[in-house]
């Protein structure tokens, strides 16, 4: 069979503001392809609970979002190790008032460029109305020792580095808030 | 086999920051966006097998007990890297209005009859060649309220991940010849032409099903092509 090289790549478009019943669909009785449990009860790992709110650039609440998570589990290894329950995949449907949360293992370090070392960190992706294009963060957490070396908080200004970073509240609970635009905007990654 | 994702055939893509289309203008980052260099984070994605998809998942007219009202459609293509080569075993995840235009979702409140026999959402894998194929029911075109008479070009919400966090996208499937191309700010926010009309099925006799259904074909071409020893393993 012969190669043709495409033309180019797909456009993104927005998911807009009616993709649950596609995406999320818990409220229409489909089955869920995964949801803010990214890990299984038997994942072995510290349990943790990452909340936090998606907000606009008046800082209202962002209803119709859905937040994608990607990471390792705690040794460091993506799911095609087999490490069983736990695909490191999440997916949650941010509410009318903007809120999502999920429910995992906090992953381990990773090797980065150069002989350089990764803090732990969550790959997240957001898509909502009014985004042609998703928007790509990290998610680090504020008790990682490892985040003063890591290679790419490095590459972000000391002042916006903290939009990354998942601070650790006296209940347990992690919060990220991911703010689109404007006053302590979130910081975005061109992949 | 490694990949590569080259940034190149990004500008394909529309910016966020396009005004015409309201909703990106409390929404689209100010702040310019910080340049990552691809690390495993990235490169790595999750891989959904076939729990994931049950058989009636791609057929969207035998959802329900009933026969969908509306013109019964074949949409199917394949999806293939930026080197032209299948994308085997992905996921596909659609949704979409009825033939009357009406979203099963809660909050859409467009006028038109919801279908007791449509839900409008389904999954596919693609088999080794990156194949896939859904049956289901031609979208009527929608009204919403981004400006005066503003109304959606007939669309399907594809959603896919392709071999990492990096091929990741979500778009929209058009049909051939919509009156509506030059008003819609979502399909005019892709400034490249040809670009745009990559997003536009085409009408296939092939696949068409005499005395059952039309068939439409769209190819996906998703972000990733192989590494070469003469290429770079990165491009940041
Ligand atoms: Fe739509």
């Amino acid at each position: 069979m012969s190669i043709e090289k495409p033309d180019g790549l797909t456009p993104s478009q927005t998911i807009g503001p009616f993709f649950a019943y596609g995406l999320t669909p818990r409220a229409y009785g489909r089955p869920e392809l995964a949801t803010e449990q990214v890990a299984g009860e038997s994942v072995a790992g510290e349990r943790i609970r990452i909340e936090g709110r998606v907000l606009d650039g008046d800082g209202e609440p962002v209803g119709d979002a859905m937040i994608e998570t990607w990471q390792a589990d705690s040794e460091g290894r993506f799911q095609a190790a087999g490490n069983a329950g736990f695909t490191g995949f999440g997916r949650a449907e941010a509410t009318a008032e903007g809120a999502f949360f999920f429910e995992t293992v906090r992953p381990g370090a990773l090797p980065g460029p150069n002989g350089s070392r990764q803090a732990p960190h969550l790959a997240v992706s957001i898509f909502a109305r009014g985004l042609l294009v998703r928007l790509a963060t990290r998610i680090y957490f504020d008790d990682e020792p490892g985040n003063a070396q890591d290679p790419v908080l490095a590459l972000v200004p000391a002042e916006r580095r903290g939009t990354l970073i998942a601070r650790r509240g006296a209940d347990g609970v992690f919060r990220f808030d991911i703010r689109l635009q404007g006053e302590g905007e979130t910081v975005f990654f061109d992949l | 086999m490694s990949l590569i994702f080259p940034r190149k055939g990004l500008t394909a893509h529309p910016l966020n920051n396009s005004p015409d289309y309201r909703s990106t203008l409390k929404r689209a980052p100010s702040q310019p966006l910080i340049l990552l260099p691809h690390m495993l984070s990235e490169t790595t994605g999750p891989v959904f097998g076939h729990v994931a998809v049950s058989e009636t998942d791609s057929d969207l007219t035998r959802h329900h007990a009933g026969e969908p009202l509306g013109e019964r459609i074949i949409v199917s293509g394949r999806v293939l890297d930026e080197d032209g080569r299948p994308v085997p075993h992905t996921l596909i995840e659609i949704w979409q209005a009825n033939a009357a235009g009406r979203y099963v979702h809660v909050k859409d409140q467009h006028p038109a009859p919801l279908d007791p026999n449509f839900t409008g959402a389904g999954r596919a894998l693609t088999d080794a060649e990156g194949r896939y194929r859904f049956v289901t029911i031609k979208p009527g075109a929608y009204p919403w309220r981004n400006h005066h008479n503003a109304w959606r070009p007939a669309h399907i919400h594809f959603s896919l991940f392709g071999p990492s966090f990096l091929s990741r996208v979500i778009t929209q499937m058009y049909f051939p010849g919509d009156p509506l191309f030059p008003f819609d700010p979502i399909f005019q926010s892709i400034t490249e032409e040809r670009a745009r009309n990559r997003l536009i099925s085409r009408f296939d006799l092939d696949t068409t099903q005499p005395e059952w259904a039309l068939g439409y074909r769209f190819d996906i071409v998703l972000r990733g092509r192989e590494a070469t020893p003469t290429e770079e393993p990165h491009e940041h």
